[in-house]
């Protein structure tokens, strides 16, 4: 985790310098094209053909319009759990609370869109939002601060408050909030009703399903990239994470930034709930009581885009946008191939897998390279550049 | 550090992403494009093959619910003349809606939205694509649009007469319901059970429980335990997680009563009976109509009178000879009308 | 409420939660083991559900059921190879390694049971093992002492594993790893080879852990799991990292539930409030461990790969 935050490189030693720099260039298209050699063996083990399997995954997720505007509204919940990713394991936390946390969002839009369903758009729909980051901020809030003041680990309790969001979630959509309407027989779907058509985020491309949840979630990845470079509560995060200890020497309010910060995380996961039901075809939310069922995955699909990003917003939304280009791809895939999406999800998990490996080692000879270069021709060891166990709050990195 | 490390890499990534598109744009002949072609390649002519797409929430092979649509439909694809292509495991709405829109996009005639979660998305999505039929289910609303079909089923019938036969059935007069939600047919098949028991035997004692997932085998087979220490000797229950229950069944020796497929492979010395949901006769109905051009604005549902809901009694199992005949006659009554089982 | 607690009832739902607690105590054992050593593993749940279809094969092709369960151990070992490679050898970010393995799991699993079993079938029962005297103590005996043979493996595994952990050599060289792997390089002790057992090992209960559940369960369906691996993760941190606390979480996780599961079949709970009362398992692992305010520091080293040098 260190080498992430700090950006300061690992020690160097080893191999010459042309080899290192050769490495560090290839080493994750390799990885890249590893991992979808092994995804067309497995295609291949299925029975269908690789080329045709890949084809519809790459259009179906960015050929045409309404192909990219699908991927861009199914990355939208994938950025904002990503940017709260890069808020909260910057202050060294890993939310893995996502899942629960766009859920009360969700919950939280819902009632809200329910409760004043006369209100004007331009109210109802930032009212929307803001519930939702309200709901999913509490989610972050409680874990935040459970660790901050309890020393409870956050992986424990937002795992637990997962468990509990999804009974919650059934419990309101099977009960106070689902919709009463007639149906022919008496049996009950878990959804709610239509929420207000002022409470719809609007559509920006006739037609498609581009939302304006896509442009508030970049606009929240620049806000981000403020917060955390440009504002002093940014450098508290990014310190606490760093060192608790030196933070708490150097007088910094360590226990409620790291709060803060989970809450922050909390918050994003939140609006993309909210964002996915005011921004869905059907505009209710609706359960199957489960709840990748209404989130796709994002709580955890959101951290390994943050991570692939190294933790930098903006960066987050590109490798959202490419993330969710192959899960819209692995549905169009099926639905031209008949190979199953889940394989797409396995593919998915081994592209994974091999892009953080080759990471490590990326950097590795690129700063052994760059060491080498720097030393000389001829120098083969660069002295140690010591790593993390920061003592000092020094700023090493500079944003991209 | 002036660049970030990832740039180049994700650019490259970018690229070969990009690279293999090219290449297998350039030698894939496939038609796949979702340039959206709104008009069905078939018309209306009888012999015609018509494109139907199945969308199911969980796994085809469930032994339950999505199951019993997929058998039904590609025992129909031959006969009625369509090709099927399922998406299934959809349990993510969005992910539905893109595979539903998809479909339509590329002219399939007639979309299968099977799960109630897809209501909300095919109220939206059949506006825009008038010529294409959806059908879904399980419930009873079709929106008031014209290209609409519904279908749902009348599950607390079939519950009724397995409750009823499960009441005679039973020594201990005391039964054991597990439910996944209260809602949907899960919720129908459990009230017809209780309901159906209770008119057989009044002093009977239904426990009803529900235990909040779809999915948790182990909540089911945990709750099976505890009505077996309560005393009960027969287990019903719903959903694709009844396996749980079920292999408590068979361990303990209890009656099982199934319903949306035929369980009784799962238990072969346990399972009484199960409701089997049969849906060629909807399909077939709605086919046919799509057929003649009509594309939706009817509702269709199974009951014991119409053969889509059948109880298939499993021949291993030694049910007295005068209490099948009392569940038979029971069944009689609910579809001449005389016994309508409640729905709540 | 009287009901609950009758002998039948009670005995009913401490062995369920016994049965309950199981799949989650070796999960978590193996973690413990893992992350004593400094290293995190969030793919225990796609590990677990490989070894649970892997058990799930073999159990419906050969009926043999010890056969089953070692199957799932096995494919534990070599997902523990090969999360130790990554982790430990490319020092790979921890964190999304595992979540790397868990989505690879996770599909893989669905597209396998899509295609060796278009019609899945039920395997035979586990048999239920009394253990002789002790079986016929009242109550205890049927509550804890007549369960199958990979629950008294499970809970044979805590002083097993505790004893490795406080008073064996190795035991310390993990605790030294995970604490200090720079101090530990320096006296000798092989950070990567104590690293690479314990994720091994933590893998291999994993896959256990699966085959376990799917044993127990007896089918193979989609997502077998319900990501109980996630909960397995938490539960380590729950046991202060150790095998004791972490039996104790297990516990408390798998009794609770299955109590709530009894009371409502018991109509204690009504429908009404089902779902909420769901909750009770989760909400009640939290507030126990925020009521117990334990100060147990994480092993030190814990998620951060070792250089030797750095």
């Amino acid at each position: 985790m260190s080498y992430l935050k700090s950006g300061r490189p690992p020690r160097a030693a080893g191999l010459g310098s042309r080899q290192d720099l050769l490495f560090s260039w290839l080493a994750l298209p390799a990885a890249a094209i590893l991992a979808l050699l092994l995804g067309a063996l497995l295609i291949l083990a299925f029975g269908a053909s690789p080329i045709t399997g890949y084809h519809a995954l790459i259009t179906g997720a960015f050929s045409g319009t309404y192909a990219l505007t699908s991927t861009a509204v199914k990355a939208v919940p994938l950025l904002l759990v990503g940017l709260g990713i890069c808020i909260a394991f910057r202050a060294n936390m890993l939310n893995i609370g996502g899942e629960g946390q766009i859920a009360m969002g969700g919950l939280a839009g819902t009632a809200t869109a329910l409760a004043v369903p006369g209100l004007p758009a331009v109210i109802l729909v930032p009212l929307v939002l803001l519930a939702g980051a309200v709901g999913g901020g509490i989610w972050g809030a409680i874990p935040g601060a459970f660790k901050a003041y309890f020393n409870v680990n956050e992986i424990l309790s937002t795992i637990m408050l997962n468990l509990v969001a999804v009974q919650f979630m059934n419990y309101l959509l099977s009960g106070p909030l689902v919709a009463h309407s007639g149906y022919a027989v008496g049996g009950l779907i878990p959804q709610t009703r239509l929420l207000s058509p002022n409470s719809w985020l609007p559509t920006l491309i006739a037609g498609t399903q581009l939302h304006l949840g896509v442009l508030i979630a970049v606009l929240l990845a620049v806000a981000v990239y403020v917060l955390l470079w440009r504002t002093s509560l940014g450098f508290r995060i990014r310190a606490v994470g760093l060192s608790r200890e030196a933070s708490r020497y150097a007088g910094m309010s360590v226990r409620p930034t790291m709060t803060l910060a989970m809450t922050l995380a909390g918050a994003l996961s939140g609006v993309a709930g909210a964002m996915l039901v005011t921004g869905s075809i059907s505009h209710r939310m609706v359960t199957d009581g489960t709840l990748t069922g209404f989130t796709g995955n994002a709580g955890f699909n959101g951290i390994v885009v943050a991570l692939f990003a190294g933790l930098q917003p903006l960066w987050t939304i590109v490798t959202a946008f490419l993330f969710a280009g192959l899960l819209v791809g692995g549905t169009s895939m099926q639905v031209v191939t008949g190979v199953p999406a889940d394989l797409v999800t396995a593919i998915n998990g081994i592209i994974v897998v091999l892009v953080v490996s080759v990471e490590y080692l990326r950097r590795r000879a690129r700063a052994r390279a760059r060491a080498a270069a720097a030393a000389g021709p001829g120098a083969r060891d660069a002295p140690a550049s010591g790593q993390a166990d920061a003592t000092g709050i020094a700023e090493k990195e500079v944003p991209a | 550090m002036k660049t970030h490390p990832l740039r180049r890499p994700v650019v490259l990534i970018l690229g070969t992403a990009l690279a293999l598109a090219a290449a297998a744009c350039g030698s894939s002949a496939t038609s796949t494009s979702s340039t959206p072609s709104t008009s069905p390649t078939a018309g209306a002519s009888s012999t015609a093959t018509l494109k139907v797409a199945l969308i199911e929430p969980s796994l085809r092979n469930d032994l339950a619910f999505s199951q019993s649509m997929y058998a039904a439909a590609t025992s129909l694809a031959g006969p009625m003349h369509f090709t099927l292509s399922v998406s299934d495991n959809l349990f993510n709405i969005t992910d539905a809606a893109n595979a539903m829109r998809q479909y339509a996009s590329e002219g399939y005639n007639l979309i299968i939205a099977h799960g109630s979660q897809y209501g909300g998305t095919v109220e939206q999505l059949a506006p825009q694509f008038p010529k294409t039929s959806f059908a879904w289910g399980t419930a009873g609303v079709t929106y008031g649009l014209k290209n609409v079909f519904a279908y749902q089923a009348n599950s607390q019938e079939g519950g009724y007469v397995e409750g009823y036969v499960a009441a005679q059935l039973s020594k201990s007069k005391v039964l054991g319901v597990i439910g996944p939600i209260n809602v949907g047919d899960a919720h129908l098949y459990v009230v017809g059970f209780k309901a159906g028991a209770l008119a057989a035997e009044p002093k009977a004692t239904v426990h009803v429980s529900f235990t909040g997932s779809f999915s948790d085998d182990t909540l089911m087979s945990t709750a099976a335990k505890s009505y077996v220490s309560e005393k009960a000797d027969v287990l019903t229950g719903s959903s694709q997680s009844v396996v749980g229950a079920v292999g408590v069944a068979k361990s303990e020796k209890v009656a099982w009563f199934g319903t949306q497929w035929d369980q009784s492979s799962l238990a072969p010395t346990e399972v009484v009976a199960s409701q089997v949901y049969d849906w060629t006769g909807v399909l077939r109905q709605m086919l046919t109509a799509i057929r003649g051009g009509v594309l939706g604005g009817a509702t269709y549902t199974i009951t014991l009178g119409n053969n889509g809901e059948k109880i298939v009694y499993n021949p291993s199992y030694p049910l007295p000879a005068a209490i099948k005949s009392a569940g038979q006659h029971v069944a009689a009554e609910i579809i001449s009308g005389t016994i309508t089982p409640p729905t709540n | 409420m009287s009901q609950f607690f009758t002998t039948a009832v009670l005995v009913a739902t401490v062995a369920a939660g016994v049965q309950l607690a199981t799949p989650f105590l070796l999960a978590a054992l193996g973690e413990t083991m893992g992350q004593r050593s400094g290293v995190v593993n969030l793919g225990v749940d796609g590990i677990m559900l490989l070894g649970a279809f892997g058990a799930y094969y073999v159990a419906a092709k050969t009926g043999n059921l010890v056969l089953a369960a070692a199957t799932g151990l096995g494919i534990g070992v070599v997902m523990g190879l090969l999360t130790a490679f990554v982790s430990v050898t490319l020092k790979a970010e921890q964190g999304i390694s595992g979540i790397g393995v868990f989505l690879f799991g996770l599909g893989l699993t669905n597209v396998l049971l899509l295609r060796v079993f278009p019609s899945p079938v039920t395997i035979a029962a586990l048999p239920a093992v009394p253990i002789p005297l002790l079986h016929r103590i009242p109550y205890i005996g049927p509550m804890f002492f007549t369960q199958n043979w990979l629950v008294y493996l499970a809970f044979l595994l805590v002083p097993v594993l505790t004893f490795v952990l406080n008073r064996t050599t190795y035991g310390m060289k993990i605790r030294a790893v995970g604490e200090n792997p720079a101090a530990a390089d320096t006296v000798g002790v092989s950070v990567a080879r104590i690293r690479y057992s314990t994720v091994i090992i933590g893998c291999a209960l994993a896959g256990l852990a699966g085959a376990t559940l799917l044993l127990q369960i007896g089918i193979f369906q989609e997502d077998i799991t319900n990501s109980e691996g996630f909960i397995a993760v938490a539960l380590v941190y729950f046991g202060a990292w150790r095998p004791l606390g972490v039996m104790g979480g297990s516990l408390l996780y798998g009794m609770v539930g299955a109590v709530v599961v009894t009371w409502k079949t018991l109509g204690i709970i009504p429908t009404s409030e089902s779902d909420i009362a769901a909750m009770a398992p989760a909400v009640l692992t939290v507030v126990a461990l925020l009521s117990v305010a334990r100060r147990y520091r994480q092993p030190a080293a814990l998620g951060k790969p070792y250089e030797r040098g750095a």
